[in-house]
């Protein structure tokens, strides 16, 4: 799905938690989420310390959608 | 012949310990078969038998992927298989890639690996040569014809002392090596036999294939994000409550495009997700962790980004074909650009 939206000349940005996954599927721009049934939050903290975890992946997704890539890139 | 003693890899669901409430078990060791290793031994009569079957949980195996390949290395060693089955998988994305982390350590060992799977499965194109996989259909369902077809490469493959033949021949998917072999012909006179086949639009088999690299290039990035529309797209399943458009939790037929304007985060009371392939109580409790709804608004209300847009769109990213996320997304992108979104969050379980 990545791929093609891209194709179609929109910038995406993949937050997934199995890295290769997203790598083989196309993804340019990639984030690694926290786990695979929770990729934006740690249901093991409390609301609002999941909230800052969720904050900060998002604003490493919106500085990826901003960064010129010539390749595939994990955003650490 | 001494019987061949196989270990055999089993997920947390065919290795009947549970469902996806179990995908987060650590990896262990039992005696002998289970599940379908039962009919793998039936199958394999005196030649070979399920010694040991490892199991472990597709979630844990892929979250924790050195750590558990270091500790199947560690079981492989101290039991000592001439062989090890993985699977079958079918289209299982975390299961097959387990089965291919599985594969890679046994190939580190010098052990053979045979395995099943669905050709789209990630799990084949990643760990290809590692195993032989046997292909078999998208799901569970074709179990009956994927046991025979990956017991009968494990008997010829003793049979013939492990000197297998083409892919083709005996039933197993390409492994993308090459190996030498002595030909009718030499090269030059096969090479002009494909080219005048060619040219008569006559059939002709390559004997390099050329890699299928669909890559699409990184489109150039926002300017400015403060500026942008942007919108969401999951394959993790988030609906709305009820799942008004029946999203299957596997193998998706269709993708759903629902409001979230006026919405200001999910709720597990507004939202939930239809996935079938993970443990949806965290992402039912609150769907913010799939769906980041509210640290947009968030950023959207503290000028960080210029607009959310007003639709979602989801899907269920489980066992679904290639060809139907592929026409999905292109519907998607379509109607994104149409509604002048500049950017896409994209997240998957």
């Amino acid at each position: 799905m990545v791929k093609e939206i891209e194709r179609a000349g929109i910038p995406v940005v993949h937050i997934a938690t199995v890295i290769p996954i997203s790598k083989t599927v196309g993804a340019n721009r990639i984030i690694p989420a926290v786990a695979i049934p929770h990729p934006l939050g740690d249901p093991k903290l409390a609301k609002a310390k999941q909230k800052e975890i969720r904050k900060v992946l998002v604003e490493k997704a919106l500085d990826a959608l901003q960064t010129p890539i010539d390749t595939q890139t994990v955003f650490e | 012949m001494a019987k061949y003693k196989i270990v055999h890899y089993l997920n947390q669901f065919f290795g009947q310990i549970g469902g996806e409430e179990e995908a987060n078990i650590a990896p262990k060791v039992e005696d002998g078969s289970i599940g379908p290793g039962n009919a793998f031994n039936n199958a394999l009569g005196d030649k070979a038998e399920i010694v040991k079957t490892i199991i472990c949980g597709d979630s844990y195996f892929n979250e924790n992927k050195d750590e558990v390949q270091a500790a199947i290395k560690e079981k492989l060693n101290e039991i000592n298989p001439d062989m090890v089955i993985a699977g079958p998988a079918f289209n299982a994305g975390r299961y097959g890639m387990a089965c291919g982390g599985v594969a890679e350590v046994a190939y580190e060992l010098g052990i053979t690996v045979v395995s099943g799977i669905y050709p789209e499965n990630p799990g084949y194109d990643m760990y290809k040569q590692y195993a032989y996989f046997v292909e078999t259909s998208d799901s569970a369902a074709g179990m009956r014809s994927a046991l025979p077809n990956m017991a009968d490469l494990v008997k010829t493959y003793i049979e013939k002392e492990g000197e297998l033949g083409l892919p083709e021949e005996e039933g197993y998917l390409p492994r993308g090596i090459r190996k030498n072999i002595f030909a009718d012909q030499r090269g030059s006179k096969r090479a002009v036999e494909m080219l005048v086949a060619k040219l008569k639009d006559k059939d002709f088999k390559s004997e390099y294939p050329m890699p299928n690299f669909d890559r699409v290039d990184p489109v150039d990035p926002l300017e400015n994000v403060k500026d942008a529309k942007i919108a969401l797209v999951t394959s993790g399943g988030i609906v709305p409550k009820g799942n008004p458009d029946h999203i299957e939790s596997s193998s998706a037929s269709k993708y759903g495009k629902y409001s979230i304007d006026e919405i200001y985060e999910m709720t597990p009371e507004t939202h939930e997700t239809a996935h079938g392939g993970y443990d949806p109580v965290y992402a039912n409790e609150d769907p913010n962790c799939v769906l980041p709804v509210d640290v947009l608004r968030d950023m959207e209300n503290d000028g960080k980004i210029g607009k959310l847009h007003d639709y979602y769109y989801s899907t269920v990213g489980n066992g679904t074909s290639v060809a139907n996320a592929k026409a999905y997304a292109q519907e998607i992108a379509q109607e994104l650009q149409e509604d002048g979104v500049q950017a896409v969050i994209l997240t998957s379980t």
